[in-house]
């Protein structure tokens, strides 16, 4: 177990308390029944779906566990994991293929 | 007897919202697991499940503050996952918006992807809910989850702390992550804004401060809503 700061993490979690209730609150609060920009609305569709691939790709690509070198077992078990996501639509489905792989994966080569 | 309809609306939310224990669950137990080997103690871990309430997003502040990611960074980064709540309080909004102010103020507490989901779904099937009853039904479809993602995440915290290093833990967030991805992908400009951020995060994963994250993420949403448009202009 890694040593954090204290005042770091509840900085972070104080932070992110305050701003997640704003994200939610700003529309359905304070907008109301005002129209708003299309194109604000067009941005926002792709935040997710941008984020967290950005997110993911270099950690699939330079595990840390491994020191940063690509790495068959997580390789195959994230193909795995987004692959049946995008067939099944299901999450946990997903979830327990991508596992199943990689520590299949982890067993046979070590 | 517009309370008695009100409370059916409840539990057609609650019954709508149950399966979604199967995700709630599991994810608060992971995320327990990984706040405790990312260093924070069962409070810290609880506090940020229950204040928080957003999984993606305490995922994300996790993993950044073990990169050693300067804390603006980590804010900027965890609250632009989350947007899409911001999403879709706006999408909630034409239905909601008429409801006291107090009810709005807590309803956006609990505004998070199952409940989202299941709403949007009646509440465009029912146009001829009253508000209450499009509010009533949104406290039910949340109610079976918010106190098991916290407990989750309080079983994770305890349990969390006792798992050895051969389980590669490493790798299950993103496993978890990877999965939410598949379900996002419901249309080509969805996969455009996609591919470009996988492409410029690897592009920019020199850049200090992990600031390549917040760069791709933006060229993500840019190429997501660009792609969008020219597919409507091509629409017969």
């Amino acid at each position: 177990m890694t040593q954090v700061n204290p005042v770091t993490i509840w900085i972070i979690i104080i932070g992110l308390a305050i701003g997640s209730y704003l994200l939610r609150f700003t529309f359905i609060g304070l907008v109301g029944d005002r129209p708003m920009p299309p194109w604000l609305l067009r941005h926002l569709r792709y935040t997710a779906v941008a984020i967290i691939p950005a997110l993911i790709a270099p950690l699939v690509a330079w595990p840390s566990a491994t020191d940063g070198e690509p790495d068959l077992p997580r390789m195959a078990a994230a193909a795995v994991a987004l692959t049946i996501g995008i067939v099944t639509k299901n999450v946990l489905a997903a979830i327990f293929t991508g596992a199943a792989t990689l520590y299949g994966l982890l067993y046979l080569v070590g | 007897m517009a309370s008695a309809t009100s409370k059916s609306y409840f539990w057609k939310g609650f019954r709508d919202g149950a399966p979604f224990v199967f995700v709630a669950v599991p994810f608060g137990l992971l995320f327990g697991v990984f706040a405790t080997e990312a260093g924070l103690n069962v409070t810290q871990t609880m506090a940020f499940s229950a204040t928080v309430f957003a999984g993606a997003a305490q995922f994300t502040a996790l993993q950044l503050l073990q990169d050693n990611t300067p804390t603006a960074i980590i804010l900027i980064s965890a609250l632009a996952v989350n947007l899409r709540v911001a999403m879709y309080s706006a999408s909630l909004t034409p239905y909601l918006g008429k409801a006291p102010l107090w009810q709005r103020a807590c309803a956006a507490y609990l505004i998070v992807d199952q409940s989202y989901a299941c709403s949007i779904v009646r509440f465009e099937k029912e146009p001829d809910m009253s508000v209450p009853q499009r509010m009533v039904y949104f406290v039910g479809s949340v109610t079976p989850i918010t106190p098991l993602w916290i407990l989750g995440t309080y079983l994770g915290a305890v349990l969390g702390a006792q798992i050895p290093e051969s389980w590669a833990l490493d790798f299950a967030l993103p496993i978890t992550f990877l999965a939410m991805i598949g379900p996002m992908m419901r249309t080509l400009a969805h996969v455009v804004a996609a591919l470009v951020a996988i492409v410029v995060a690897l592009l920019t994963a020199g850049v200090p401060f992990n600031l390549g994250l917040l760069i791709a993420g933006t060229m993500g949403m840019v190429a997501g809503a660009q792609a969008e448009l020219m597919l409507e202009r091509n629409q017969p």
